[in-house]
């Protein structure tokens, strides 16, 4: 029996109504990721990369064409149901981190934990994850402006894993960091696909895309090209 | 507690802290607002349990006075009014005393107010003529005695405080600028004991007079001025009333009926709309915090548009977000109100110690449910502005708002 992709895109188009003009930033895409891909959207700006992470992550629907994530079909779905889904289906890793400033990294962490299963956790799974991506104790309490842009990125990724999300959703995650702290975020990243885990990733930087096994090249909404990359 | 544990509260908490300057100036307009309603409200309480407790002492009268409310006895040589309706004749006190058996104490009394004068001093005084054997019943001596003569009469403690009159002193009654006036002098006989405000006889400013007196002077014999009956039970008030209609208002209302209780209810009415009045001129105050706080929920809504996406992005429903908001404007509302209950406290504490004269009513839960009804009010009023710029907060664009600076 034929693997159901966990990603799932039918003749997607996206298109912006602005006050003078309207804009197709998807042109009836169609693309299937299945479980353990690691997946690099590659493009110019502007090409629709960003809004395709958008509809993948269910932080905007489209406006024809079919969208299934995990098997669930997004146009199906109210906005509670969207933004559950995006709670426990997907993780978020973004360019500019986003952590929550009010929060220490601890509670960045456990944030998402949170917002699943209505209660603190005193497991100290946040803390293994922070572990697990580099940060020992003595930094979790720290607010996210106390620390370096390599260590946001690794405490977001935490953030990301603390639901154990089927899919991984990367926008430009190295955009923001030195090449060195780039190698490491992005082995971190390899390793987590090599445990199973489906990564989504936005990017232009052909050295991080390098990371990914399958490479898809946008241009003006469609897809123009794909490879797979048998080295990462 | 589960809002504590909540971790859109501790945002909020958080939040209200960063800022906590900005929020405490918000909070201050709460402060006022509440504390013009709360204190207005303790004032009133007391007020009015202050009046009621002053006029219930005579709770138990039923005062009959002539349907059109004429002056009664009239002036001098007037002999009352020749209209039946502007006094009580004998032929109606006959009938009161019929239905008022011999269990109920029926007083009927003249009265009028009159210029008066007193060595250099002049003023004017409500003079009263009633049956001596009856006053005696009503109201004690404090000094003197109670009068045995024509000319002399028992005075209230305030009249012979303001007028310096002891026992013995003269008193000169009537206009002396009326060329029709003829003036009498009374001889203070006796001073009353303080009565406080009362339904049925206001003595404590007033000059009482035999009624032989009275009706030489001001003529009008047996047209009385007030009747008023000292109900033995209680209970019977109202059946009483309803006769006393009966027998004397059956063809035509020749007679006004009160009893004390619904005038110590009108009174209190009064009082409760005057201070309704005063507190919706206080809660303008509250009008304008409300309006510094929908500001300054806005003024965070703005500040926090990346917050907002990064929360929504990452799973956080419309109706969290509304949540964390609306917990804000709470805590806005919940410092503002305790601080201004705290001041309100004092300051009509203060405020009813002076005007009242008295804090006796002050700690009763009449005065003081003021205090977490302002509390309330000024919490609701905060929960109320945040509603919208949490609405707006919830309903942003989670992409728009990621890409805010």
């Amino acid at each position: 029996m034929k693997e159901e992709p966990v990603i799932k895109l039918e003749n997607v188009t996206k298109i912006y109504v602005l006050p003078t003009d309207t804009v197709t930033a998807l042109n009836n895409v169609s693309l299937e990721i299945y479980k353990g891909e690691f997946v690099a959207i590659m493009g110019q700006s502007g090409s629709g990369k960003s809004t395709l992470l958008n509809q993948i992550g269910c932080l905007d629907v489209p406006t024809s064409g079919k969208l299934y994530i995990d098997g669930n079909d997004v146009s199906l779905l109210n906005d509670d149901q969207l933004t559950d889904l995006r709670r426990d289906k997907i993780g978020y890793i973004f360019q500019q981190f986003n952590l929550i400033p009010l929060l220490n990294l601890r509670e960045n962490v456990e944030y998402p934990l949170i917002l699943k299963t209505k209660k603190r956790d005193t497991t100290g799974y946040p803390e293994k994850l922070l572990e697990m991506v580099g940060l020992g104790p003595s930094r979790i309490m720290h607010k996210p402006k106390e620390i370096s842009g390599g260590q946001q990125q690794r405490v977001a990724i935490a953030r990301a894993l603390v639901n154990d999300p089927t899919i991984l959703l990367c926008d430009e995650p190295t955009g923001n960091l030195d090449s060195k702290t780039s190698i490491q975020v992005m082995n971190m990243l390899k390793d987590l696909n090599n445990q199973g885990r489906t990564i989504v990733m936005v990017t232009h930087d052909e050295e991080t895309a390098a990371f990914a096994k399958r490479q898809i090249l946008f241009s003006d909404g469609h897809i123009i090209e794909e490879k797979f990359n048998d080295n990462s | 507690m589960i809002i504590l544990d909540d971790i859109f509260f501790e945002l909020s908490v958080r939040n209200v802290r960063l800022h906590f300057l900005r929020s405490l100036l918000a909070a201050v307009g709460i402060v006022i607002g509440v504390v013009a309603v709360t204190s207005i409200g303790i004032l009133g309480a007391n007020m009015t349990q202050s009046v009621t407790a002053d006029l219930s002492a005579s709770g138990n009268i039923i005062m009959l006075s002539p349907q059109s409310g004429g002056g009664g006895g009239g002036g001098f040589g007037g002999g009352g009014a020749s209209d039946d309706d502007d006094y009580i004749s004998q032929r109606q006190l006959a009938k009161i005393e019929k239905v008022a058996g011999t269990e109920n104490l029926v007083i009927a009394m003249y009265s009028d107010s009159d210029k008066i004068y007193v060595g250099s001093d002049e003023g004017r005084a409500t003079i009263y003529a009633l049956d001596m054997n009856v006053l005696k019943n009503l109201v004690e001596v404090d000094t003197g005695d109670y009068p045995t003569s024509l000319s002399s009469v028992v005075i209230g403690p305030s009249l012979a405080e303001r007028y310096k009159l002891k026992v013995g002193s003269r008193i000169k009654i009537g206009d002396k600028d009326k060329e029709d006036v003829t003036q009498t002098t009374v001889r203070v006989a006796g001073i009353l004991k303080e009565r406080g405000m009362s339904m049925d006889l206001n003595s404590d400013n007033a000059i009482i007079a035999m009624e032989k007196w009275f009706t030489n002077y001001y003529g009008g014999e047996g047209k009385y001025d007030q009747v008023n009956i000292v109900v033995a039970d209680l209970k019977n008030i109202d059946d009483l009333e309803d006769k006393l209609d009966h027998a004397l208002n059956y063809r035509k209302d020749e007679v006004r009926i009160m009893d004390s209780g619904s005038i110590i209810e009108r009174i209190s009415s009064t009082i409760g709309i005057i201070i309704a009045f005063m507190s919706a001129i206080g809660a303008i105050s509250l009008l304008v915090a409300a309006v510094s706080i929908f500001n300054v929920m806005l003024m965070s809504v703005t500040e926090r548009i990346k917050e907002i996406g990064i929360l929504r992005s990452i799973g956080t429903r419309r109706s969290e977000i509304r949540r964390m908001f609306l917990y804000e404007s709470a805590i806005l509302g919940l410092i503002g109100s305790g601080f201004g209950a705290l001041v309100s406290l004092l300051s009509s504490f203060v405020l009813t110690s002076v005007l009242l004269e008295t804090t006796e009513y002050f700690f009763t839960p009449e005065s003081l449910i003021h205090i977490p009804y302002g509390i309330l009010i000024g919490i609701i009023i905060c929960v109320i502005s945040g509603v919208y710029p949490a609405w707006k907060a919830s309903n942003m664009d989670p992409i728009e708002a990621l890409r805010a600076d």
